[in-house]
């Protein structure tokens, strides 16, 4: 068991607030994985349940213990570094072992935890070497290991990918996912690559300038992301922004003027909008398609035409001069400066209000 | 062998010789005889004998007349090479000198003396190297008594300089707490002021410590120098914090942190404070000589002063003995330096 509460939790450095008011239930064995820009706070929340810093505000539950004040050292937690933080003057088997000395274990267990940890993660043969005689991936997964030899309650993974070369990073990726699986220990993972946050999560948090925008599994996150946020940060390439106008009730939802040029039907609740409410219709690159003849769709300049074989990327201005990104399927014969209608089609539209709300029913 | 010549002969103008070619091999061997000279002068004099030492021109070896044992006479007579009057050469010893004229024998055949003007003879010379000035310190001056105050007040001043020195570099490098900017400021102001003004303070407070006379009292004063925090501290703020925070994790204490994580990545600049603090303590003089007044507690710079008399300075042992007081200090940065250029293996961060 290991269930990680946060209530109303802040942090300040001096005048500058870098968390507010975070809550957040993190439930026993899952893999929750906080995702947000650069200077966003999700490296600071993580070091709040490591206990490396204490919080300003609010509390922090382990278990439903109060672990707020309570050093690192006795959270029961392991971290994995974006560093890896390796001892450079220990050896690989020195570096597993030294919190278990620290916690004043027995040798034959340490030494029967260091073989069990050297099996699961293949760095049996390296135990006597430096960190420094060790590529990137074996120290990184030494630095999983000098975790998992803990047994903890709960691991924080603060960017453990990022200093990988990217085909590392997949199979690493793999390897952690993996690894979730056969502990079934909770794990929080921090990573600014919402490729690694989709692939690995069972829940994403997206957090943005010390705010929590949306908690949810990631397809969710993908499928009905809450706000104009997390729509443009989950998803690649970026979802597309059309600004909008509401005009009239109608189909399922209302109508909508995109860009003064085209009529679209949008899924909403119609009550929620009045006429003429600006608006923003989002849609994914992935879900633009060629209109149809005679279908009523937004006219875009080419730019620049990416032909990948299975699909082409087109890169295109609307009419008010935003970009807009399609990735249309198969082989399509454009050329920079072709004029092209694309049709949108409404299940595939997401709709957010001036402030940046997802709209009720949407 | 040839590539330390091709490394030697290398030259900026080519196959010519560039005016700065010249300038840089006059540069280092003009900078070699200045810094290395002395120190060849010292070991090749300790060896003279005091009339050796009293000769002009100087030279850097040391050389004596060649003496003989002559039969009918009691000391050993020493021998030159004398241009005779009808202008051979031949080797005589000199029996006694009178005024310019010499009364000289053959040593092989000690018959009637032959007198020769002091101006048409040349001593016969050899290398001879005088051990009695090493040897005879050894016996009638208290070198082993005084060779152990001197690595005693050495080894302890060292080892506390590092101990303390360390945590303290360690509270500035890796601790934040109100006041640290400050506390690090002082600690460099203190650099400003050197050991003749706070002599006197400082002899009061050691002698009410009732240190005085004591070799403690020559350790305790120099153990916290500034330049040994500043040096630590510099080290330890290259030391990434992520490693302090991983020890964190990993239960280790504070002073886990500081004696089985800072300090051993610390070890190149604790080397190099090493090498200071001994050769600092090593050749201290000054506030040995004040705190010290027994003769037994004397460390070896101040007992090499017993041979600075009023009247009279035996420079042959005073020569040797620095000789012998400056191996200590060059074994310990040959040693170290090699430590130093070492490293330590490998860095466990990106």
């Amino acid at each position: 068991m290991s269930q990680i509460t946060l209530t109303g939790v802040g942090k300040s450095f001096g005048a500058v607030q870098v968390l507010r008011n975070i809550d957040l239930d993190i439930k026993d064995g899952e893999f929750a994985v906080f995702v947000g820009p650069s200077g966003c706070g999700k490296s600071t929340l993580l070091r709040l349940i490591a206990g490396l810093d204490t919080p300003t505000l609010g509390d922090i539950r382990i278990d439903n213990a109060d672990v707020t004040r309570t050093p690192a050292a006795d959270r029961g937690l392991a971290m994995v570094f974006q560093s890896y933080a390796l001892y450079p003057h220990m050896s690989v088997k020195q570096n597993l072992a030294f919190g278990l000395e620290n916690s004043r274990m027995p040798k034959a267990e340490i030494e029967e935890r260091i073989t069990e940890a050297a099996r699961m993660l293949e760095i049996g043969p390296y135990l006597d070497r430096r960190p420094g005689q060790l590529s990137g991936g074996q120290r990184q997964r030494v630095a999983i290991g000098r975790a998992i030899v803990r047994n903890p309650v709960a691991f924080l993974l603060d960017e453990p990918l990022s200093n990988l070369d990217a085909e590392l990073r997949v199979s690493m990726r793999a390897e952690l996912a993996a690894l979730h699986k056969r502990l079934k220990t909770t794990m929080i993972y921090v990573t600014h690559d919402q490729i690694e946050a989709m692939t690995l999560a069972d829940r994403i948090v997206v957090l943005r300038d010390g705010r929590i925008e949306q908690v949810g599994a990631p397809l969710e996150l993908y499928n009905k992301p809450a706000n104009r946020f997390v729509a443009g940060f989950i998803g690649a390439p970026n979802m597309n922004f059309l600004p909008a106008k509401v005009e009239e009730p109608g189909g399922e939802g209302f109508f909508a003027d995109v860009l003064g040029e085209s009529r679209q039907a949008v899924r909403a609740n119609a009550a929620a909008v009045r006429a003429d409410q600006p608006i923003t219709l989002g849609i994914r690159p992935q879900h633009l398609r060629l209109a149809r003849e005679n279908e009523d769709g937004v006219e875009v300049e080419v730019n620049l035409v990416e032909a990948l074989g299975s699909e082409t990327v087109v890169h295109t201005t609307a009419g008010n001069g935003d970009p807009v990104l399609a990735v249309l399927q198969g082989q399509r014969p454009f050329n920079a400066g072709d004029r092209i209608t694309l049709g949108l089609d409404p299940e595939n539209l997401h709709a957010f209000d001036e402030t940046g709300l997802r709209l009720q029913g949407n | 062998m040839t590539r330390v010549m091709t490394f030697l002969t290398r030259r900026r103008g080519g196959k010519g010789w560039h005016w700065t070619d010249i300038v840089t091999w006059v540069w280092l061997i003009g900078g070699l005889v200045i810094m290395f000279g002395p120190a060849v002068w010292l070991v090749g004099s300790s060896f003279k004998t005091p009339a050796g030492l009293a000769e002009f021109p100087p030279t850097i070896l040391p050389y004596a007349t060649e003496e003989v044992t002559v039969e009918g006479y009691d000391e050993p007579l020493p021998l030159f090479e004398v241009t005779l009057e009808d202008g051979s050469t031949a080797i005589l010893a000199e029996a006694r000198r009178i005024g310019l004229v010499a009364q000289m024998i053959d040593p092989n055949d000690p018959g009637e003396p032959v007198p020769v003007n002091i101006n048409d003879r040349s001593p016969v010379r050899e290398l001879s190297f005088e051990i009695d000035n090493y040897t005879e310190p050894f016996v009638h001056f208290d070198f082993l008594q005084y060779l152990y105050n001197s690595v005693f007040v050495t080894v302890m001043a060292t080892i506390i300089t590092l101990v303390v020195n360390s945590m303290a570099a360690f509270a500035l490098s890796k601790y934040k707490f109100t006041g640290r900017n400050l506390v690090m400021f002082l600690i460099l102001a203190t650099l400003m002021v050197p050991l003749s003004v706070i002599l006197v303070p400082l002899y009061s407070v050691v002698s009410a410590l009732g240190l005085f006379n004591s070799l403690w009292g020559v350790i305790l004063p120099t153990v916290a120098t500034p330049t040994g925090v500043f040096l630590l501290r510099q080290y330890m703020l290259t030391i990434p914090d992520e490693l302090i925070d991983a020890a964190r994790m990993d239960k280790a204490s504070e002073w886990q942190i500081y004696w089985r994580i800072i300090l051993p990545l610390t070890a190149p600049a604790l080397a190099v404070l090493a090498i200071f603090s001994v050769v600092w303590r090593w050749n201290d003089f000054l506030w040995p000589l004040i705190v010290l007044s027994r003769k037994e507690l004397y460390t070896l710079q101040v007992g090499l002063n017993v041979y600075a008399g009023e009247l009279n300075v035996q420079w042959h042992f005073i020569l040797a003995m620095t000789v012998v007081t400056m191996i200590p200090v060059v074994l310990v940065f040959v040693f170290l330096q090699r430590f130093i250029t070492t490293g330590i293996a490998g860095a466990g961060l990106k």
